[in-house]
């Protein structure tokens, strides 16, 4: 993201996209200089879990190697030292155990943070978050909520193969009950997060490992402990009017890239951060593809039945008229994740897959 | 004597049970001790007395409430094949001693959490029958609105967690709300009800494993009525001895046809749990319907067996002996009583029956909390949308 940054001030150029690309990146090499500060998105969840902790004698944090471990990819240092084994569990590698104790914790009021190591493994736990969380508000009329967080890295990271490199942002999405965000920078993560926390319902909340690491600049308003992200509204990360993309979590950082690649040929793309999966704004999405008329969706999961196919279709029924060009998908390829890196590359969107789709949606293919 | 005021109480439909007992028994606390039939089987624990203390109130109380709950579970069977209770109804008549022993030795600040054969112990906890038939009949009175149905119903005021569909799935749950309970330190347990088929499940085990780890005020029941669905115990458990599975986690085995002998076990297992972690109780009962209304329930237990049972270990028998042989009514007033029963169940049918079906917006209520106003569905999304409150 920072490099980003950096490429903007770089570039010059005097079209109007370009004057507004540099005022943009002016305005966000100015904030930079006035000594904005950076986080890195494992410390953006790590604060906003204690933040939460610390307002909130009801949330609790719980999962494998959470506490003494510091957590299994450190989002959780620090906390067992700060709050005390009477607010951070350690669990026996028992997912269907402890997630069902953790559902049945939320009946009784208290508020969970749930940690799976991967969303790989929650489909041992899938009964719980479905039939014992997401459902109950319903099934009693009102009687049982559920104020759960399910989190934990979702979708592929680098080279784990194929039981480790799932993304059930489509699987969570479908089911109405739940709630499911998928953060990308660290001001989202800390928005989202606190925002899941504080939130009734159970919420399935998808990081992602590779961008733990990545850091983002932050604003003070970001790094306030009240500060909160609307669940259900995406951010537009770029504006632009020639081809909408849509994506959530990493792919948004490769989208922006994509921009970039785009803008060089006179493409002026919008790129739009979902953020929240369920509930879909499906009025940010359908008013940008009116502005733009064309679509290009991104996620890195499985295509057959993904949430690009549901942006898709979303689009097609609402925005029909506005459409110049076939609705575009980018996704995962249509194969368990291979190891090999070569082949793994090849079974993950790349920048210029992204480029070539939204080219195609402008009809600009060579 | 304390009955003869019975014969003449009115109609109380919608009054909970307690406070229609309390006008006519609640003057009567002699107290009496009653022998469990059975003794007691422990597994690393010392069992508890078979002398238990009750009182005249109780003894009466008993009979009346299991009386209800028997007459309600028979009046469900005939509505289902009225076809006016729809899918899963699964029916607890000869259990009735589990519930009713269990709600005598706790406080509405325990929880109880169950399966899905929950209409009596919804009941117990203090729901009203009026509620339970609205709710099976999927009328907007119905304790969860009509949305819920036979399986799902709930009484958070009273520490009822439910009505569950998913075999198995209320363990775990029940040791997270026990969990809750050690967390606010409470002093209250929460008994997590399973039968014969869920003891095999994994998850169950994994709930024990972190129950007993950080010493959750967790007492498994295992309401062991011999067959999981039309499978035979010794067809589905190598080792039916279900109050031994716990290995390191200690067992009661409890007659369950005996209303007193599960009092005295859920009270001992109460004390345990508050002081030393999980306790599984295994309750030895037996259900006459078949699993479900689904399931004739004799093609896998002979119709002899079921009459046997009937004959030697009616839990409600057992109460009515023991009420008449401590002439605590006659013959006469116990079948005055179960008359008024009846009819009080007949009466709550009625009125059931007159409740109308829940609104069409009603499909779109109570998906979430906040709902932060986020459109929702019907079939024809062109037709029929609605933003969630």
């Amino acid at each position: 993201m920072w490099g980003i940054v950096r490429q903007r001030a770089v570039d010059g150029g005097f079209s109007a996209s370009s004057l507004r690309r540099t005022r943009s990146a002016l305005v966000s090499a100015r904030s930079y200089a006035a000594g904005s500060k950076e986080m890195t998105v494992r410390d953006a969840l790590n604060s906003a879990i204690d933040e939460e902790m610390s307002a909130d004698p009801k949330v609790f944090v719980m999962g494998e190697e959470v506490g003494q471990y510091q957590g299994a990819y450190k989002i959780t240092k620090g906390l067992l030292e700060k709050y005390g084994p009477e607010r951070v569990y350690d669990t026996p590698i028992t997912e269907a155990g402890f997630t069902g104790i953790g559902v049945g914790a939320a009946y009784a009021g208290l508020k969970p943070v749930v940690e799976f190591m991967t969303f790989n493994f929650s489909m041992q736990a899938i009964d719980h978050i479905i039939n014992s969380a997401a459902k109950s508000n319903y099934m009693s009329a009102g009687q049982i909520n559920v104020p759960i967080v399910f989190r934990g890295p979702n979708g592929a990271a680098a080279g784990v193969g194929a039981q480790h490199s799932q993304c059930y942002a489509a699987w969570y999405a479908s089911v109405p009950g739940l709630k499911v965000l998928a953060p990308y920078s660290a001001e989202d993560a800390r928005g989202l997060l606190k925002a899941a926390i504080r939130d009734p319902d159970p919420v399935v909340f998808l990081e992602n490992e590779l961008l733990y690491g990545e850091s983002f600049p932050i604003s003070e308003e970001a790094l306030d402990s009240s500060f909160c992200l609307p669940i259900g509204k995406a951010k537009i990360e770029r504006e632009g009017k020639d081809v909408t993309i849509i994506t959530f979590s990493k792919m948004v950082g490769f989208a922006l890239k994509a921009a970039e690649k785009l803008a060089e040929e006179g493409i002026s793309a919008e790129v739009i951060n979902l953020r929240s999966i369920r509930p879909l704004d499906r009025a940010t999405i359908n008013a940008s593809v009116r502005k733009t008329s064309r679509l290009v969706t991104v996620e890195e999961g499985f295509p057959q039945h993904g949430v690009c196919a549901e942006i898709c279709a979303s689009v097609v029924e609402e925005s029909f008229s506005y459409l110049d060009a076939p609705v575009e998908r980018i996704a995962g390829a249509d194969v368990p994740m291979p190891y090999a890196a070569n082949l793994e590359r090849l079974a993950l969107p790349q920048v210029e897959d992204i480029v070539r789709a939204a080219k195609r949606a402008c009809f600009r293919s060579k | 004597m304390a009955l003869s005021r019975l014969s003449s109480r009115s109609n109380t439909i919608s009054r909970p049970l307690s406070a229609a007992f309390n006008r006519f028994i609640s003057t009567d606390t002699t107290p009496i001790t009653i022998e469990t039939s059975l003794p007691f089987t422990a597994h690393l624990c010392d069992p508890p007395s078979r002398s238990v203390e009750s009182s005249t109130q109780e003894l009466l109380t008993f009979f009346r409430t299991m009386a209800l709950m028997r007459r309600m579970e028979i009046a469900a069977d005939s509505l289902y094949k009225a076809k006016l209770i729809r899918g899963f109804c699964h029916l607890y008549d000869g259990q009735e001693a589990v519930a009713i022993g269990m709600e005598a030795a706790i406080t509405k600040k325990d929880a109880i959490i169950t399966a899905y054969r929950d209409h009596c112990i919804f009941l117990g906890r203090g729901g009203e029958l009026y509620e339970v038939f609205a709710e099976l009949m999927g009328r907007r009175d119905g304790c969860s609105r009509g949305k819920g149905g036979s399986m799902h119903f709930y009484k958070k005021d009273s520490s009822f967690y439910g009505g569950h569909g998913i075999v198995g799935a209320q363990v775990p749950l029940g040791c997270g709300i026990a969990f809750a309970q050690k967390y606010g330190k409470e002093e209250a347990v929460t008994f997590a009800m399973y039968g014969d088929g869920a003891a095999n499940q994994g998850q169950l085990f994994e709930a024990l494993n972190i129950s007993a780890l950080w010493d959750l005020p967790a007492i498994l029941v295992c309401e062991n009525n011999h067959y999981g669905m039309g499978t035979a115990e010794w067809r589905a458990a190598k080792s039916p001895s279900y109050y031994k599975r716990g290995d390191y986690v200690p067992g009661l085995k409890v007659d369950g046809m005996d209303a007193f002998a599960v009092k005295q076990a859920c009270k001992f297992a109460k004390e345990h749990a508050l002081k030393n972690g999980p306790i599984i109780l295994e309750m030895d009962t037996y259900r006459y319907h078949g699993h479900s209304m689904s399931d004739p329930g004799s093609t896998y237990r002979t119709r002899d067996e079921i009459s046997g049972v009937r004959q030697e270990r009616d839990p409600i028998e057992r109460i009515k002996k023991l009420v008449l042989s401590h002439d605590l009514a006659t013959e006469k007033e116990l079948k005055d009583m179960e008359k008024e029963i009846r009819k009080e169940v007949d009466d709550a049918i009625a009125k059931a029956k007159d409740c109308p079906m829940p609104e069409p917006s009603e499909l779109f209520t109570n998906v979430y909390v906040k709902g932060f106003g986020t459109e929702s569905f019907g079939p024809d999304r062109k037709e029929v949308k609605a933003a969630l409150p």
